[in-house]
């Protein structure tokens, strides 16, 4: 009742929710860089929103099944094969034991989150199953997946499911995720606590300016290029919190913002935090790829996130609804 | 003493009392931090104490549902507003005395002579200074289980490294201006090393996986080298 890694992917880890209560001591939040792709994972399998998934970036990994599983890919497109039949992303499948499962190319998106039904049997260090890479703590070992690695299922579901010889059931819906990631959407942010340490022409060519992602960016934070901005106030900032999400200016006039794996603390200017709404969009953003950053006031963030959470709690009414249905009438 | 509050986006908010390195103001800090620890208000996920100012992580999904007529940052910022309010005493020495031993080693400690260099100092001076003093670990960040704690005697306060090292050794001990911290884990850093501890500072299976936390005062107590080598128990 488990998933055997056969090769290991660039970077897949355990994620969820991520870890509080704890950056008093120094350790870091680690969970999923795009919450609502796990959140949608985890729905049309029929879990809660933060039930501990496997994020994968390209290359992703090389899989296999032993036992029949309810499972759904979310976030990144990576076109998954199940045993060399097309997965749909966004879409739950029963699969059959015994399928591989592949991820041929990367065609959209950052990271692919993967959820079975009932979740994986796993420990939680201090309450999360998030994987800390930073303290080699949490998730699978507190580390990356390896070949040979074999993570349990919670839960065990009927083989009646299948037809003779099926390897893979597609059940009837997906989830419509477009709203979650829009194209083309400039990334929002509040000012942060330094915002005013920016010159008034720095304030605006933050706004007004195309910012690249570029390939110093990982689960820690994304670097960005774009024009030189300047500081009116050349004072050190003594270090102070910062979170998933905080744009820091840089000694070089680049900003970086943190992401999810980020420490606790900094000594940058916090010139910014990105609205938690465009979080997810920002994580399947991948090196190479710009965007534009838009100012907003505190307000815009809050609704934004409101309307974020009405989509993600009708998505797993809807999601919860129908797999009640098919899963009773086949039994 | 006067404050500010402001937002951190969506995500909490971040009360500060000015940018400095101050007793008095840490303490203040960590006051506010262990009372709202206490309270255990609810929604509130996170909060990080830093050298003069504290900034707390809260779950606005949850207050925008539970409170769908007040913005979360107002209703938050109101009620630390209170609590900062009936703050009247501040105890400075709340923290535990941790003694932690050092080997100051050349072999352990690549940055030593460099130091006695620009100080004029003799390498023996230098580790006599780091070890007479007590200091206040003011705050743990970077890494999980890092402390800052200072400061240095003017003498031996020496600015970061212009490019960090690639990879620091668990237990290093360092200097960076006027702060000197342990570095708990394998990592990349820029700090001055001057030593290494034989301790663990971070333990994550330990149900109190730091070992210092912020308030405690710590001494150095140089070791020998075969001291070091007997007790080592850094990962």
């Amino acid at each position: 009742m488990s998933l055997h890694i056969l090769k290991p992917g660039l970077l897949d880890t355990i994620q969820d929710e991520g870890r509080y209560g704890h950056g008093h001591l120094g350790i870091n939040r680690s969970g999923a860089m795009d919450r609502a792709g796990m959140a949608v994972a985890n729905f049309l399998v029929g879990n809660p929103a933060g039930e501990a998934v496997l994020e994968m970036h390209f290359p992703a990994p090389e899989i296999r099944l032993d036992a029949p599983v309810l499972l759904a890919l979310a976030g990144a497109n990576f076109t998954a094969r199940a045993d060399g039949v097309s997965v749909p992303l966004h879409t739950p499948v029963l699969l059959q034991a015994g399928v591989s499962i592949k991820f041929q190319k990367a065609i959209s998106g950052t990271r692919c989150y993967l959820a079975v039904g009932g979740g994986f049997a796993l420990d939680t260090w201090l309450g999360s199953c998030s994987t800390n890479l930073a303290a080699g703590a949490g998730g699978w070992k507190g580390r990356a997946l390896q070949a040979g690695d074999v993570i349990a299922f919670r839960q065990k579901i009927s083989v009646a499911q299948f037809e003779l010889g099926e390897k893979m059931r597609r059940l009837p819906w997906s989830a419509n995720v477009s709203d979650f990631y829009p194209a083309n959407q400039a990334i929002r942010f509040c000012p942060g606590p330094e915002y005013g340490w920016l010159d008034t022409e720095s304030q605006a060519s933050l706004e007004q300016s195309d910012w690249q992602i570029t390939a110093q960016s990982n689960r820690m934070g994304y670097r960005l290029k774009g024009p030189g901005l300047h500081r009116k106030n050349p004072a050190e900032l003594v270090s102070s919190a910062v979170t998933a999400g905080t744009i820091q200016l840089l000694p070089n006039g680049q900003p970086i913002i943190l992401m999810t794996d980020s420490q606790t603390t900094g000594g940058y200017p916090r010139i910014g935090q990105v609205v938690q709404a465009d979080l997810p969009m920002l994580a399947q953003l991948g090196a190479g790829q710009a965007f534009a950053l838009q100012r907003v006031p505190l307000e815009t963030a809050f609704a934004a996130l409101q309307a974020q959470e009405q989509m993600l709690r009708r998505l797993k009414t809807g999601c919860a609804l129908k797999l009640a249905a098919v899963l009773t009438a086949r039994h | 003493m006067t404050y500010d509050i402001q937002p951190l986006g969506d995500q909490g908010l971040c009360i500060s009392w000015g940018n400095t390195i101050d007793v008095q103001v840490n303490a203040l800090v960590l006051a506010l931090t262990a009372r709202l620890q206490q309270l255990q208000l609810p929604a509130v996920l996170d909060l990080i104490p830093a050298y003069s100012s504290l900034c707390m992580l809260f779950d606005a999904r949850r207050l925008l549902q539970d409170f769908p007529h007040q913005q979360p940052y107002d209703y938050m910022r109101k009620r630390v507003a209170l609590e900062i309010q009936k703050i009247t005493e501040v105890n400075y020495s709340e923290g535990r005395s941790v003694e932690i031993p050092v080997c100051y080693d050349q072999s352990l400690a690549p940055d030593l002579e460099r130091i006695a260099r620009q100080s004029k100092l003799d390498p023996a001076e230098i580790i006599r200074l780091h070890s007479s003093r007590t200091y206040r670990v003011y705050m743990l960040g970077f890494l999980p289980g890092f402390p800052y704690m200072g400061t240095v005697d003017d003498r031996i306060a020496t600015p970061r490294l212009a490019s960090p090292r690639p990879l620091v050794p668990a237990g290093s001990v360092g200097i960076a201006g006027s702060q000197t911290g342990i570095y708990p884990l394998d990592a990349p850093g820029g700090w001055n090393l001057i030593g290494r501890t034989p301790l663990r500072l971070f333990d994550p299976n330990k149900e109190e996986p730091a070992l210092l936390r912020p308030g405690d005062q710590v001494r150095f107590t140089p070791i020998s080298l075969a001291t070091f080598q007997k007790n080592k128990t850094a990962p």
